[in-house]
């Protein structure tokens, strides 16, 4: 590992101005990812910022009936607390469904957001690989690609963004809060994460200096009745193969609202908008839920390795939103 | 031994290691700090196949912190004589990916880290060849396969009966290259001094590892010491001396230091051995009621172009069921890979899985069910050879087996059960393992304040093996257990045989056993009494091992299990899973319980979630770490139980034990997929069973 140095920022400004400098300098969270990678040679940062007593670990209720929740908030926490869990249950679910207990009670929420892809390619540095080196290829086209992308993947990057709580988070329609070298601005979820096109190295639409403070959840009564399911290859401990975070409203056998995304299937969680709008007004049936699902991967386009996981995406849709239209 | 006196033996005892353990007392080889010692970190080649050009040694000796870096160009030479896999920097030739190429030692850890990962190496890269496949011109006939089995064998007219047999299974099963991943990585610290060569190491074997690193320095074994009391795991990766150790003896002997070496998990998928992925063809002929007249087994495997290890996948084919005509062949192919090694159960493991498998499908063919199928050609001799078992009650297992798992009220047709959206399905197998013996020596000493001490260079690897040992010789010298100890894990005490082969209680306990025998007659010649300075006796096995009857000895099992397969995701959970072993008498039955759980779930691991998977264009493994890797978690293993027939067997050794660290592991795989089959319809020959074999 190379070596680096340590701070702990003393205020939001003075973290974001460190960062925002360019020079090397980044935040730290819980560290669950950015160490690993640094013990990779993957990040090589020269300062590493430690946001976890700045950015805020509290929860708060809004005025509207939404919670905020501070950027530095551990996964845990967010999972457990009551009133995540009664208006949010697909949040509370899909961060339970990650990593371990361990690493939950680490990791933060600005860090989970930004953690980086999976692909084995990208944490190998004796290998070529776009997002990690621009330019250089990306090896796991002709290679290992078994859990990356079928949607949304462009020629240099077929990557997928691995966090389960961006998946429920973009299916609520959460709010990013982020104070940056120009000041507080906020970034819709979906909206964060961005598709690689010819940019694969960049992740977000985050740049240098940009800290995520809070992530605030509207208000969404349909998000009582929400739920997360995460398909993998083992009963724990590790990334969706592919997920679905839903929440529905049914009145009279029609669906009224409903709001779904899909994890591990593209560089970003990927609100799943045409399915959307085909179930609004449409009967609550398995066919219906079927029809959107088809609907909405008809833009997929998988890889030899991963085409197994446009049916495996189709029926973990429909059950999800068969059993939320049979919940009680 | 007087089996029928024992009070401690099969009794069941905590480990005596336990509280050192759970303490942090006990000191696994990297915890070990000699004064002034210094860091070093590997370099592992980034290609294939080629040669090593040039090496930047220079440039990282500006760094702060690092002493030496060395590779072929500038390293001390070995003897000439050393094997092509442990010649550590002695040639610029790269054979796999990962291959040591040079290594760096400094102050600290960090920095040797560092100045390893900016050294720059230059290479002259040639095209390689990894992948493993059955028509690959370059397949061929190995003199024997591990570890002195004949390649092929044959008996009658294998071909013709399967020609005219009512009915034929003929199918062809792959099992993917697998990575041991013990708890604790491997690590070495060597210290030089006054001209011999002490090793800290992670091994399962000090006196055989002393055995291979001496002649590589030109020394004599005895002015090597390879200690390693602690052992976090081994699974056969830690059986055979790996390039680490001598890369740390070499870099110490550059420095004038002590060096701590410490593989990664990541370093660990290229230099410390696998399981090779095998494909298989299993042909079973049988008449309408299942009574096999032939049955075929070959097997394709993988080894690397600098050392061969032929996996005996079909061996345990040569004795499991009776059948006129046979025949059974392995075929190897050098590719440009890392060397291939033991791991639990190596032939076993994966041919078991073909085996087995192929028998479920016969009992579908046949509509017979697969409990009685086996039972129906079960036989009575050894098929190949002649000989006689010398107990064999894979019947009894069966038939246990079937009663505990309620396997009576099984309906044989598959992709009919379901609870919600999940299929259910059940699944049974055989198991065995070969119960081996080898020669060993140990020693035993009587204090006069009424203690014992019990020397044997042995290997207490996770099993449990230092507890049972203390079991046999409390029994042997008629004391309670709190007044015997038992040192193990060190080259300099009585050389003993490397924890493997599931022989070590059977190798080892003949060796204890017989030490105190000797050291009982020696106090008897002594009235009883101890005098002042102690008295001592010593024991080799070597000429009672050779004695023994020739005999079929093998331990036997049968693994049932029921899985559940979500209809939707394809996903597959193991409900339940059950082992029923016959491997003649259990010792101590808490850590037996382990072990075959321990084997099951591992077992289970290899059904549906191990595969290393090889990168083409680099030729590497490329999810080598366990968060790609997956083994198994606790939430994976729902059910687990295991339960043993008695079995008495005096024609094994004095405790009438066979060897219980593999068997689990066999047949689990085939079990499970069979239950998947029963579950589904679908039947899965490749392993492991992941979702997207499923789901549709
Ligand atoms: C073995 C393992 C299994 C895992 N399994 C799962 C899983 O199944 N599902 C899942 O979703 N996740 C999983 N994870 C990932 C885990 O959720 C992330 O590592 C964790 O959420 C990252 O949070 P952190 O606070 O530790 O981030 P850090 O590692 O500290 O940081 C991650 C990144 O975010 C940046 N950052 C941190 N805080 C802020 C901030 N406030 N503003 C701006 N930038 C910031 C850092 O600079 C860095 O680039 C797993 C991790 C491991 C190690
Ligand atoms: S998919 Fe993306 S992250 Fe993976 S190798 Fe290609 S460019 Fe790199």
């Amino acid at each position: 590992m190379r070596p680096f140095g340590y701070q702990r920022a003393a205020s939001t400004r003075a973290a974001v101005e460190a960062v925002g400098a360019g020079d090397g300098a980044v935040f730290l969270g819980g560290g669950t990812n950015l160490v690993d990678l640094m013990r990779l040679g993957v990040a090589t940062p020269h300062t590493l910022v430690d946001v976890t007593r700045i950015a805020p670990a509290t929860i708060e209720e809004t005025a509207g009936g939404g919670l905020l929740v501070g950027g530095g908030v551990r996964n845990g926490e967010l999972a457990a607390h009551p009133l995540v869990r009664r208006r949010y249950p697909v949040l509370s679910q899909a961060v339970l469904a990650g990593a371990s207990g361990q690493i939950r009670n680490m990791a933060t929420v600005g860090g989970n957001l930004l953690q980086r892809t999976r692909c084995s390619y990208f944490q190998d540095v004796t290998k070529p690989c776009n997002k990690r080196q621009p330019g250089s290829g990306c090896p796991a086209r002709e290679g290992d690609h078994r859990n990356l992308a079928i949607i949304g993947h462009s020629e240099s990057c077929v990557a997928t963004q691995p966090s389960d709580m961006a998946v429920a988070l973009a299916a609520l329609g959460a709010t990013v809060h982020v104070e940056g070298p120009g000041g507080p601005r906020a970034v819709p979820m979906p909206g964060l994460h961005r598709l690689p096109g010819d940019q694969p190295q960049r992740d977000t639409v985050l740049g240098p200096g940009d800290l995520i403070t809070a992530v605030e959840l509207p208000p969404l009564p349909l998000a009582a009745r929400s739920r997360y399911r995460k398909v993998r290859d083992r009963a724990s401990f590790s990334f969706a193969v592919v997920s679905v975070a839903a929440a529905l409203e049914v009145a009279g056998g029609v669906v009224r609202d409903c709001r779904i995304a899909l994890g591990a299937v593209a560089h970003v969680p990927w609100r799943a908008e045409t399915a959307e709008a085909a179930l609004r007004g449409a009967e609550a049936t398995e066919a219906e839920f079927t029809r959107a699902a088809e609907l909405e991967l008809a833009g997929a386009r998988p890889l030899p390795g991963n085409a197994y996981k446009v049916p495996l995406a189709r029926n973990l849709l429909v059950r999800v939103l068969t059993d939320l239209a049979e919940a009680p | 031994m007087t089996v029928t006196g024992a009070r401690v033996t099969g009794s069941a005892l905590d480990r005596v290691d336990g509280p050192e353990k759970v303490t942090g007392r006990a000191r696994y080889a990297y915890e070990h700090r000699p004064r002034d010692v210094a860091y070093a970190v590997p370099v592992q080649a980034a290609i294939a196949r080629g040669e090593v050009v040039d090496v930047d040694v220079d440039a990282v000796l500006q760094w702060p912190g690092v002493i030496a870096a060395m590779w072929h160009g500038n390293a001390p030479r070995l003897a000439p004589s050393a094997a092509a896999e442990l010649a550590v920097l002695q040639s610029r030739q790269v054979a796999y990916r990962g291959q040591y190429v040079a290594v760096v030692v400094a102050e600290t850890y960090e920095q040797a880290c560092e100045a390893a990962r900016l050294l720059r190496v230059q290479y002259e890269e040639r095209p390689h060849d990894v992948a493993l496949r059955v028509d690959h011109p370059g397949m061929y006939r190995p003199d024997h396969v591990n570890p002195d089995y004949p390649t092929d064998s044959s008996l009658g007219d294998p071909e013709a009966a399967l020609a005219s047999a009512a009915v034929v299974v003929d199918a062809t099963y792959a099992t993917p290259a697998e990575h041991h991943n013990p708890m604790e990585p491997h690590a070495a610290v060597a210290v030089w001094e006054e001209g011999g060569l002490t090793v800290h190491d992670s091994t399962q074997g000090a006196s055989g590892l002393r055995a291979t690193i001496a002649p590589l320095f030109g020394m004599p074994p005895d002015r090597v010491r390879i200690v390693s009391p602690y052992v976090g795991g081994g699974f056969g990766s830690k059986g055979k001396a790996h390039p680490h150790v001598v890369l740390a003896a070499l870099a110490a002997k550059q420095v004038g230091r002590p060096v701590k070496l410490a593989v990664t998990r990541q370093q660990m998928f290229a230099v410390t051995g696998y399981r090779t992925p095998t494909v298989q063809r299993v042909r079973l002929g049988a008449d309408g009621d299942g009574r096999l007249v032939a049955i075929t087994h070959e097997a394709f495997e993988q080894t690397s172009t600098i050392s061969e290890f032929a996996e005996q996948t079909t061996v345990a084919t040569r004795m499991m069921y009776a059948a006129p005509h046979r025949h059974t062949s392995h075929r190897l192919v050098r590719l440009d890979v890392p060397t291939p090694t033991w791991m639990r159960a190596p032939g076993e493991a994966p041919g078991m899985f073909a085996l087995e498998s192929a028998m479920d499908e016969l009992a579908v063919a046949c509509g017979v069910d697969p409990v009685e199928l086996r039972v129906r050609n079960d036989p009575e001799r050894d098929p190949e050879s002649g000989l006689p078992f010398s107990s064999r009650n894979l019947v009894a297992c069966l038939r246990e087996g079937a009663r505990r798992f309620g396997w009576h009220e099984r309906d044989p047709r598959p992709g009919i059960r379901r609870r919600g959206r999940v299929l259910v399905g059940t699944g049974v197998a055989s198991s065995t393992y070969p119960a081996y013996r080898v020669a060993s020596r140990a020693s035993a000493r009587a204090e006069p304040d009424g203690r014992f001490t019990v020397r044997i260079a042995a290997a207490d690897i996770g099993t449990g093996a230092r507890t049972v040992l203390t079991q046999l010789a409390a029994d042997a010298l008629a004391v309670p257990p709190e007044r015997v100890r038992v040192e193990v894990g060190d080259s300099a005490l009585p050389k003993a045989s490397t924890a493997g082969g599931s022989m070590g209680t059977a190798s080892w306990g003949t060796a204890v056993v017989r030490a105190c025998e000797a050291l009982m007659d020696e106090l008897a010649r002594h009235g009883g009494a101890v005098p002042p300075p102690g008295l001592s006796a010593e024991a080799d096995t070597a000429q009672e091992v050779r004695g023994q009857r020739k005999l079929a000895r093998h331990a036997y099992g049968a693994q049932f299990a029921e899985v559940g397969v979500d209809v939707d995701t394809g996903e597959v959970r193991v409900l339940r899973l059950l082992g029923v072993f016959a491997a003649g008498r259990i010792l101590n039955p808490k850590t037996a319980r382990s072990q075959f759980i321990g084997g099951m779930t591992m077992g289970m691991s290899m059904a549906l979630l191990e595969e290393s998977v090889l990168d083409r264009e680099f030729g590497d493994y490329l999810n080598h770490d366990l968060a790609q890797y997956h083994l198994a978690t606790c939430a994976d293993v729902r059910d687990i139980e295991a339960a043993w027939v008695e079995e008495d067997d005096p024609d094994l050794n004095p405790m009438g034990s066979k060897g219980i660290g593999e068997i689990g592991i066999v047949g689990t795989a085939a079990a499970i997929a069979s239950a998947v089959h029963h579950a589904t319809g679908v039947r899965v020959r490749d392993l492991p069973i992941r979702l997207d074999k499923l789901v549709g």
